[in-house]
């Protein structure tokens, strides 16, 4: 029969020691879920030899709210809130990505205005979220003074975020059919003057990490993803372009009208973490051309789609006028924007990457079934591969290039 | 080509120094220094809140001390977090407000699962939910965080009406053009 318990035999082990030179034994170390290089509540399981990774592995799940199961309860608009708490560093970029889903499923076409609107926003969003995911590397692998420079400017943005939308984290600025309020006067100056002093702090931040020996050391050749396994893994967003893969939504499936901005998308070509630096750095330089672009040719007329009837509430002064558009407001808000049966799937290049949500409606103003694909949780998937036999203190400086948000991944 | 690759140079010597990127840093540091603060002393300094922030939701009556609310629960239906609880009470005969004929009993909004998403103040079809420039709150105990009707209209105060859509309608009733 076999023993239940393995009581080690120190005898032995005793006796084995003194064969050999070293006893070495794996370890077990758990890195996370509290660890602040994680970015959130992301445990890894590693086996270490010595200080190399000889298996990781993550688990996930701290922080599952059982969005999706939530979607089927509530109405299309009451989920937009939801949607922020998804990738909660670009909460415009995701609203505006579950609204055009929606969108879609209803075969709505929004104005020039919103799509203009949801394109500054998002690359806002997306310039915003780098600034964070540079701020929070620099930290990672031991540059301070990043984190304070970007998030001054990461606040500026803020700013103006909360001038749009009231609120400057938790925007839910999107509606099925629109946006939540026009664009307040004056708004797009106050942006562009921000375009205006953001490339050179952006360069001046840079420039303390871009030919910086020391980052460079941590960065460059660690954690290098070829591009057909950041094909293979799903990866998508700056850490695939990051090895040298010629994607990006906006090019490949133009939405919202990015067929007509001008803007280069950076790809790497190594795809080590110097790499992934490197393409966010870039890119945010080229949003702030995109927003530049949009501002420049902002279309006048109408926040939210005309024909979205029994979809966008009526406006307030009609409530308040007119009994027909008060029975109107009490159906919209009560059963929901009424959408035809059948199953969409969109996909926005988000800044971590592709946000995809897939709804099936069976009619009505409730998903039946509405599915996230949150693009941190696919770019996480590599890390078995990328951390094996990595250094401990590499497996952070990999985890802040992959730029990932738990609030996304967990959903 | 839209798509480009990012430039990768081999460091030079000097750079491998660490002495330019040192200096660097330390003239970035300097200039930082000399510019004025971009932080804000809070609480003693508060920031400015831009018009249509959503803080937290109150109540509001009209010019006239009138009540908004008329209790049709819609943003109660609407609340994604379920953070709003109202009990429909009638207005008695004798008030000068009678013909509203509704006003909320009770209205209790849980600032604990409030998320200030706003879609109350959208939904109402009075205007009489507001989400107003107060941002902070605190308190000692699960209880004290549920603000009820008194807190609630203490924190909305009065804001002007562009309709008065409840004298109007009074007025053609007495004219003889009511009903509906």
């Amino acid at each position: 029969m076999a023993t239940e318990f393995n009581v080690p035999d120190t005898a032995a082990k005793t006796a084995k020691a003194a064969s050999q030179e070293f006893e070495t034994e794996k370890m077990s170390l758990a890195m996370g879920p509290s660890h602040p290089s994680t970015h959130g509540v992301l445990r890894l399981q590693l086996e270490l030899d010595g200080e190399t990774v000889t298996h990781c592995d993550p688990v996930l799940g701290y922080l599952h709210r059982g969005d999706e199961k939530i979607a089927e309860n509530m109405t299309y608009n009451q989920f937009v809130p939801y949607t922020d708490r998804l990738d909660y560093l670009a909460p415009l970029a995701n609203n505006a990505a579950y609204a055009a889903a929606v969108e879609k499923l209803a075969n709505l076409e929004v104005p020039a205005r919103v799509q203009a609107i949801r394109v500054i926003t998002s690359e806002m969003a997306r310039v915003s979220s780098h600034l964070m995911g540079l701020g929070a590397y620099g930290i990672d692998v031991g540059a301070w003074s990043v984190f304070l420079y970007s998030f001054t400017e990461r606040e500026k943005l803020y700013t103006l975020f909360e001038e749009l939308t009231g609120a400057r984290f938790t925007t839910s600025y999107s509606r099925i059919g629109g946006v939540a309020r026009d664009v307040p006067e004056g708004w797009t100056d106050r942006v562009l003057a921000f375009c205006d002093q953001f490339p050179p702090i952006l360069d001046e931040i840079l420039k303390l990490l871009t030919r910086n020996k020391i980052f460079m050391d941590r960065t460059v050749d660690v954690g290098v993803i070829t591009a057909k396994d950041a094909v293979a893994y799903g990866l998508s967003g700056p850490n695939l372009r990051g090895s040298g893969v010629k994607s990006d939504l906006r090019k490949d499936r133009p939405y919202w009208g990015y067929d007509q901005y001008e803007f280069e998308v950076p790809v790497g070509s190594k795809g080590d973490c110097y790499d992934r630096y490197l393409c966010r750095g870039e890119e945010m330089k080229q949003s702030i051309r995109i927003i530049r672009q949009a501002i420049a040719k902002f279309p006048a007329g109408d926040y939210y789609a005309k024909d979205a009837v029994r979809i966008f509430a009526p406006k307030k002064d009609k409530v308040l006028t007119s009994m027909e558009e008060l029975i109107n407001n009490f159906m919209i808000v009560t059963e929901g924007p009424q959408m035809p049966a059948g199953e969409v799937y969109f996909e926005a290049e988000n800044p971590k990457g592709t946000l995809g949500f897939f709804i099936v409606s069976k009619g009505g103003g409730v998903p039946w079934r509405l599915k996230i694909r949150g693009p941190s949780f696919c770019n996480l998937s590599i890390l078995p591969k990328v951390c094996q036999d990595e250094l401990v203190s590499d497996v952070v400086s990999i985890l802040g290039s992959l730029d990932f948000v738990m609030g996304e991944c967990d959903r | 080509m839209s798509f480009k690759t990012v430039e990768r140079k081999p460091l030079s010597f000097a750079e491998r120094t660490y002495v330019p990127q040192i200096l660097g840093g330390l003239k970035t540091t300097f200039k930082k220094m000399v510019k004025p603060n971009e932080t804000l002393e809070y609480p003693e300094a508060r920031p400015t809140i831009p018009p249509g922030y959503r803080g937290v939701p109150t109540l509001v009556k009209d010019p006239n001390g009138r009540e908004k609310c008329v209790s049709c629960q819609l943003c109660e239906f609407v609340c994604p977090p379920k953070a709003i609880r109202i009990k429909p009470g009638e207005i008695p005969a004798d008030d000068p407000t009678a013909h509203v004929e509704k006003a909320p009993q009770e209205f209790d909004i849980d600032m604990l699962r409030c998320i200030y998403c706003g879609l109350c103040q959208e939904v109402c079809p009075e205007e009489a939910i507001w989400l107003q420039n107060v941002f902070s709150l605190s308190g000692y105990t699960r209880e004290e965080m549920v603000n009820n009707k008194a807190k609630l209209y203490e924190l909305g105060g009065t804001l002007p009406d562009d309709h008065y859509k409840w004298d109007k309608k009074k007025a053609a009733e007495e004219a003889g053009n009511g009903g509906h």
